[in-house]
């Protein structure tokens, strides 16, 4: 059966499967694209992804199980936006997130996908864990819940319920209450940013987050957000204003640069005088920012940063774009995307692999550690490393 | 479970094996015109090792078994025309040995140009392999497989003519190594024996290459493309000889095509010049422009199109996206450079009968001891009308070819079957006898350049 309202049937046939799209910027390696990286089956490439859902829309092909995990592998990292000269190259996650959508529309997910949904509607947040224990990141902390400060720090599902993520939302809360940042939090009245839901192709569901958070800011009259996570900042810049949603939005690597430009934040010594950093994809590549979390490590007294083979555009995503990060179809190999970068990151002979984003630390550390290298390599979120 | 695929999986690892739809679909295609042919399994193998026990399996179980580098040849030429088994090479893809000295690197044939070349520009910049206009996903070992030739050619002829020596799994699952290398030397030469025209050429039909040492050149530190254009093709040919006689370029191809407009009837030479130094580059260019193609403008015959243009390494092609079509296809021929003339006309006229914007290139291999003249046909991937036109072009061209008296290169099956028509029958004979003695049970990419 074909699927005539696809969104892309008029152009998914430009794809001519040359591959480009597999590389980095200095053309190193196959690897670039994290799905292939982990799979090496031409299906998994970006071309054999495009070509797949042509065929699936033309009826060429049936769904099946196997089909929606080669759509769903894609990361989103935009490493082929990045990397496909032909014309229709910005249109690339748009036309895989376009088959997600039709899969949702069909009822056709593989089960770690319908799993996420679900728990996302019914929690507000991709574990299943209960909505009411979203503000429990801070117990232990004094930080106040938002009323007309200057900022709102939105923590998301991963820094307000994954453990180790949780160590990273206090550390970035802390320095920004040193700092003097007016700010508060929203606790339980935070829910799902729908980034990922809205890559995994659910739009109705991320509409539906992005109104109850766009409401909820509204309502307390937020005017600028600092974002945990990467994946919000896309959210918030990207996604919530076509729903009316229209709020200055900044990264906290973004607003630690600036505050320790104004002196406001004076990092202590360093834990390791070698720290490499591995590139985000939703600041990196989605938004081109690749300054201010250097900048920022830059600022560490004593830190010598030194980068990786592959980094800034051409940095090599962990793996946990689109939902990955928990629906884990990268996962259980050496070459896992995020395994192939703990290996990376240990041969720049770095002690510290320091991250912006709650997916990459705890993909990351994950790798490290079935990598064997915890003992040499540490990863560290950024706030992390600047904590009072 | 299914006999071949459970030795699969013992061999190479569940991830790595594939009968699956999905998987058969995406190895059923390759990027130019020729209809899908489904393989029963997919297996992307990591070591020679490997290779060599699915050989043997497929050997007992008489399966076909078809080698797959980055897929790029245009011409269906890693599409499984017996079903069997695919195997993906692009796992094997190791540097192992970078001999700056002796001036060659050992590398595993699944190893992409792209990454090659990134090598050899972070490791020893002032070396460089000759690397063809294909995207740089295509191996090492499936460009060595049809004969391949890159922005080298013109001083030191085909990538084939480039090797020290080489690793190669027989059809019968036996593991031979070729040049210095098989008596446990460093693989600095392939003489005085054996001859590997056994492997190159013959589209994987007679074995597996696993390991290549490629000759590396002297890379210079300043490259840049300038172009020469004429209007009357018949001046082509000398103009190439005058260039090749006087030897200061690195790579010289002479192309014209309908679109985009400014280049239509229009013949260009583009003329890759590097150097160690300015005055180096000055000196190349005086030679070529003030010695050899003044006269020329002189004569109101031609004019520089451009100069010092930047000459990117890999090259980046946009050829398919034309009218936004997704695809194209080419024949390839080796010529000699006078027929540029004859080859350009024809093609005009194919492409214009097919109501395809005509691109023709040529380029010149060796001392313009021949060239590599292709032409090119774009088409649209969802219009099975435009691929018809295209397919009947190519075959049109193919004819052409043969008409011309040239050979065509890389050719599809029906161009290798129009080349076996006309071969001379003991030269016939004498491929099917190497074929049957390395390949007893026919399991090597069988239907290529298969002797009836
Ligand atoms: C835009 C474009 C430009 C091109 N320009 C050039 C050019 O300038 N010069 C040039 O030479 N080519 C060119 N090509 C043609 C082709 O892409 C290249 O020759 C390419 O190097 C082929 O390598 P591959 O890895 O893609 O081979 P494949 O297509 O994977 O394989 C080629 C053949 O070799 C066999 N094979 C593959 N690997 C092995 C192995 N390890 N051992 C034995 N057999 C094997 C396959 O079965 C197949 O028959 C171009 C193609 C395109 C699309
Ligand atoms: S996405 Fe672009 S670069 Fe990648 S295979 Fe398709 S056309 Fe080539
Ligand atoms: S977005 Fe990333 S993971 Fe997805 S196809 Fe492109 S390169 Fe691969």
């Amino acid at each position: 059966m074909a699927l005539a309202q696809y969104k892309y049937k008029d152009d998914i046939h430009r794809c001519f499967r040359c591959g480009y799209c597999k590389f980095p910027g200095d053309w190193s390696d196959v690897t670039n694209c994290p799905a292939y990286a982990r799979f090496r089956m031409e299906s998994y490439s970006t071309g054999g992804r495009l070509w797949l859902i042509r065929a699936w829309v033309n009826g060429e092909l049936q769904w099946s199980e196997h089909l929606g995990r080669i759509v769903y592998a894609c990361a989103a990292c935009n490493n082929c936006v990045e990397k496909c000269p032909l014309s229709f190259s910005d249109d690339i996650v748009q036309m895989v997130v376009a088959a997600k959508n039709e899969m949702v529309e069909l009822g056709l997910l593989p089960t770690p996908v319908k799993t996420y949904l679900q728990n996302v509607q019914l929690h507000g947040n991709p574990y299943g864990l209960a909505a009411k224990r979203r503000g429990e990141w801070m117990a232990d902390l004094a930080v106040a819940p938002y009323d007309d400060q200057e900022f709102l720090l939105f923590v998301g599902s991963e820094g307000a319920y994954d453990s180790r993520a949780q160590q990273a939302a206090r550390a970035l809360a802390l320095t920004l209450q040193a700092a003097g940042l007016s700010f508060g939090v929203l606790g339980k009245e935070e829910t799902d940013d729908g980034n990922e839901v809205e890559l995994l192709g659910e739009d109705g569901l991320a509409e539906m987050v992005a109104q109850q958070n766009i409401q909820t800011f509204q309502k307390k009259g937020v005017r600028k957000i600092v974002t945990f996570s990467p994946h919000a900042y896309n959210a918030f810049k990207a996604i919530y204003p076509k729903y009316g949603g229209r709020f200055e939005v900044w990264h906290y690597t973004q607003l630690l640069a600036q505050l320790m430009r104004k002196g406001a934040i004076k990092p202590a010594g360093a834990e390791a005088a070698k720290i490499t950093f591995h590139d985000p994809c939703f600041l990196g590549r989605w938004h081109n920012e690749y300054k201010a979390p250097r900048q920022v490590l830059q600022a560490i007294p004593g830190v010598q940063l030194v980068e990786m083979a592959r980094n800034k555009k051409s940095a090599l995503c962990c793996g946990g774009g689109a939902g990955n990060a928990v629906i884990d179809l990268l996962g259980g190999s050496p070459d896992s995307p995020a395994r192939i970068r703990a290996r990376e990151a240990a041969a720049t002979g770095a002690a510290v692999l320091a991250v912006a984003c709650p997916n990459c630390l705890t993909m990351l550390e994950d790798a490290v550690k079935v990598e064997g290298l915890e003992d040499r390599l540490a990863v560290r979120d950024i706030a992390e490393l600047i904590r009072p | 479970m299914d006999k071949i695929y459970s030795a699969l999986t013992q061999i190479v690892g569940e991830d790595y094996v594939s009968n699956r739809p999905e998987e058969l679909f995406t190895y059923s295609k390759d990027l130019g015109t020729s209809p899908p042919q489904f393989p029963e399994y997919v297996a992307a193998p990591r070591t020679a090792e490997e290779v060599s026990r699915i050989v043997r399996m497929a050997n007992q179980e008489k399966v076909a078994v078809v080698p797959l580098g980055g897929g790029m040849t245009l011409a269906g030429l890693a599409l499984p025309l017996r079903g069997g088994i695919v195997l993906d090479l692009k796992r094997m893809d190791r540097i192992i040995e970078l001999n700056e000295k002796a001036r060659y690197v050992v590398i595993e044939a699944g190893a992409s140009h792209g990454k090659l070349t990134a090598h050899l520009h972070k490791h020893a910049p002032h070396l460089m392999h000759s690397e063809p206009g294909a995207p740089p996903a295509a191996t090492i070992g499936g460009n060595l497989a049809i004969h391949g030739q890159g922005d080298l050619a013109h001083p030191y002829g085909f990538n084939s003519d480039m090797l020290n020596g080489l690793e190669v799994v027989l059809p019968t699952g036996e593991i031979c190594r070729f040049g210095s290398c098989a008596i446990g030397c460093a693989w600095y030469t392939l003489h005085p024996l054996p001859d590997l025209g056994l492997f190159l050429g013959w589209n994987g039909s007679t074995g597996i290459i696993t390991k290549v040492s490629l000759r590396l050149f002297p890379c210079k530190k300043f490259r840049e493309m300038d172009i020469f254009v004429v209007e009357d093709e018949t001046l082509i040919p000398d103009v190439l000889f005058a260039l090749t006689h006087v030897g200061m370029a690195e790579d010289l191809v002479a192309w014209s095509s309908a679109i985009p407009p400014f280049a239509n009837e229009l013949h260009h030479i583009s003329i890759n010049i590097t150097g160690d130094s300015k005055e180096e580059m000055e000196f190349k260019r005086r030679q070529i422009f003030d010695i050899k193609l003044s006269k020329y403008i002189r004569d109101g015959v031609g004019a520089i199109g451009a100069v010092a243009q930047p000459s990117e390494r890999p090259q980046i092609s946009k050829s398919a996206d034309w009218k936004k079509g997704g695809g194209f296809e080419y024949v390839g021929s080796i010529m000699p450079v006078a027929a540029y003339p004859e080859c350009y006309r024809r093609g005009a006229e194919i492409s214009t009968r097919h109501d395809i914007p005509y691109t023709v290139l040529g380029r010149v291999i060796g001392a313009a001891h021949g060239m590599m003249f292709s032409w090119s046909y774009a088409f649209n991937r969802a219009d099975d009308r435009s691929v018809q036109h295209a397919r009947d072009a190519l075959h049109e061209t193919d004819d052409l070819v043969m008409e011309l008296g040239g050979t065509i290169w890389k050719p599809a099956v029906f161009g290798q079957q129009l080349l076996m028509s006309r071969m001379d029958p003991n030269t016939l004979q004498m491929m099917k006898k190497v074929k049957t003695m390395l390949d007893p049970n026919g399991i090597m990419n069988p239907g290529n350049w298969e002797v009836a």
